[in-house]
């Protein structure tokens, strides 16, 4: 196959390479008027966060240093007295973990069960109020900007130390947050099984049922399931302003340098944790692919 | 042509037997499913021991606190200028971790990328510590970096970036790893070198996806940087935490609200900024 190249005249040449050069400083200009600005930024930034390399230089040998002492001391010969000693409080941390794990549950569990609720009054196709959905909406924003550790922090003084304030605190934040996610999926959905169970007479309550819901649960699911795996996280540090599970301990191991507990305990939970993702991570998967194979 | 009525119920029923013929199995599978989460949920109310009976009270003493709330109210001025310098400070933590985090995340992330470094056991490795560094909360780095560099925004910013970075390293190198690889041939057949075929061809085409995915990430650490301030990482948090505890309500709900309102504006800014920049793309 031959194509002719085509030779074009030196002026048009010139003409034409004068543009590409024009484009690529046109771009270039912009690249670094960006940075300029996040440098100016940063800059800013910096000086508003006491960001303070002088004290960064001289304490940085403290990051490394702090790991080093929180390590558990081993030696081969002792190695198996040593390893016990170091996960000397396994039974209890293992039952604070487990309680961390309901904690997460509990509350992802309430807070899915209300955002189902609220999610189909929060869809603008299946509510014809805008009122109604913007109030939801509002309502469901409230409940995942505010952190649900300030929850926790609130809550612990109207119910007292214990479990309970967290796993309200979660409930509430999951609320939030799968009613979004929630209403998302449902806006998405295809309107023709709704106008068909509108069409035989169904009620609003039955064209959800039978019309909405069929088409949504299994992506239901799956953002429950990936918010549990959020939730297992929150709920370990949900301990620190007291309210239940490990985080309790971890922060009073911190606070009181009880250095080798500080790493067995952070070592359960990010196994923990690990353990999670990797479950639901399959879990979620075989899901989607059922509704894969469905379509 | 037989001819039927919707009437008939049992004539449909007749006529379709399998359609009406309940689905023991299944409804079996349904029924498991659900019991086993109530009763899950129910051995959760006896293992951690809740006080239900404490739930009437719990709500009448938040309703007391809710009235308490309103309105809102700093107190004075120089209570909203101390605000407006704290929330400063965590719009600084969260922007600051953000970029520290993405720039450090960048290099580890070429490595944990298969189709870059095609050591398996480099990537194993890098793929584990990222793994660990992020299953540690940010609440607990920031409680580790307030030992190190003392009380304040600075170790905030410090904890943003070392949880950035184990985020951004997976995020950064899954989207490495879905690019496509013929840009990068095309370099190393005309001459380059592996790293430039890293540069030139790999590099334009990831570049927008993390951009994004920063962008993104910056928006959902401010409401997170609102919140270390509890274990003393400065911030809003840090005020927040102080009024909770003196059960100055009013100055709370203020202190809510102003949250909200810098969150909401924050989401608004970086969505602009983010279709302005690369377009409408999905974060995955």
């Amino acid at each position: 196959m031959r194509t002719a190249v085509p030779e074009f005249p030196e002026a048009r040449l010139q003409e034409l390479a004068d543009r590409y050069e024009a484009a690529v400083a046109a771009k270039r200009r912009r690249v670094w008027l960006g940075l300029a600005v996040l440098i100016a930024a940063a800059i800013a930034a910096g000086w508003m966060g006491d960001v303070n390399f002088g004290n960064f230089v001289e304490n940085f040998w403290r990051f490394p240093a702090y790991f080093v002492s929180i390590a558990p001391k081993f030696s081969f010969s002792t190695a198996w007295v040593d390893l016990t000693e170091w996960l000397w409080g396994l039974p209890r941390w293992t039952q604070l973990l487990g309680d961390t794990l309901l904690i997460a549950y509990m509350g992802t569990l309430t807070g899915a069960i209300c955002g189902f609720v609220l999610c189909f009054l929060a869809s603008a196709n299946l509510v014809r109020s805008r009122a109604t959905v913007f109030v939801t909406r509002r309502v469901l924003e409230l409940c995942r900007t505010v952190p649900e550790i300030v929850f926790a922090l609130i809550f612990v003084l109207a119910f007292g130390l214990g479990p309970l304030p967290g796993v309200l605190a979660i409930a509430i934040h999951t609320t939030g947050a799968l009613g979004k996610q929630f209403a998302e999926v449902v806006e998405n959905i295809d309107n023709k099984p709704i106008e068909g169970v509108a069409a035989s007479g169904g009620s609003w309550l039955q064209i959800v049922r039978f019309g909405a819901v069929p088409q949504v649960l299994s992506n239901f699911v799956s953002y429950a399931l990936l918010r549990f795996e959020i939730n297992v996280r929150g709920a370990a540090v949900m301990g620190f302003v007291g309210a239940g599970g490990i985080g309790q301990d971890l922060i009073e191991a911190v606070r009181k340098f009880y250095y080798t507990d500080v790493s067995a305990i952070l070592l359960l939970i990010v196994v923990t944790v690990m353990l999670i993702d990797f479950i639901t991570e399959r879990v979620r998967h075989r899901l989607l692919g059922l509704e894969g194979s469905a379509a | 042509m037989n001819s039927f009525s919707f009437e008939s119920r049992a004539g449909i029923v007749e006529r379709h037997p399998d359609l009406f013929r309940p689905d023991w199995w299944h409804r079996g599978k349904i029924a498991i499913g659900v019991g086993g989460a109530v009763a899950l949920f129910l051995f959760g109310i006896v293992q951690l021991d809740i006080p239900f009976h404490r739930l009437s009270e719990g709500m009448v003493r938040l309703g007391e606190f809710v009235r308490l709330m309103l309105p809102p109210n700093p107190g004075s001025w120089a209570e909203v200028l101390k605000y407006l310098h704290a929330l400063g400070e965590t719009v600084s933590i969260a922007f600051l971790g953000t970029l520290g985090g993405a720039l450090l995340a960048l290099p580890v992330s070429l490595l944990a990328a298969r189709n870059v470094v095609a050591n398996w056991i480099v990537h194993l490795l890098t793929r584990r510590s990222l793994d660990t560094i992020r299953g540690v909360d940010t609440l607990i780095w920031a409680l580790i970096w307030v030992g190190v560099v003392g009380l304040g925004p600075f170790a905030g910013i410090l904890a943003v970036i070392c949880s950035d970075f184990g985020t951004f390293g997976k995020l950064f190198s899954e989207a490495i790893e879905a690019a496509d690889k013929n840009p990068a041939e095309g370099v190393r057949s005309s001459g380059g070198n592996h790293l430039h075929s890293v540069r030139f061809g790999l590099l334009p085409q990831v570049f927008p996806i993390l951009l994004s995915q920063v962008l993104y990430y910056f928006e959902s650490n401010t409401r997170s940087a609102t919140i270390i301030g509890i274990v003393g990482a400065g911030g809003i948090g840090l005020q927040l935490a102080e009024q909770i505890r003196v059960l100055e309500w009013q100055k709370v709900s203020f202190l809510i609200l102003l949250i909200l309102m810098a969150v909401s504006a924050i989401d608004w800014i970086s969505g602009k900024l983010r279709f302005a920049i690369i377009g409408n793309r999905a974060i995955s």
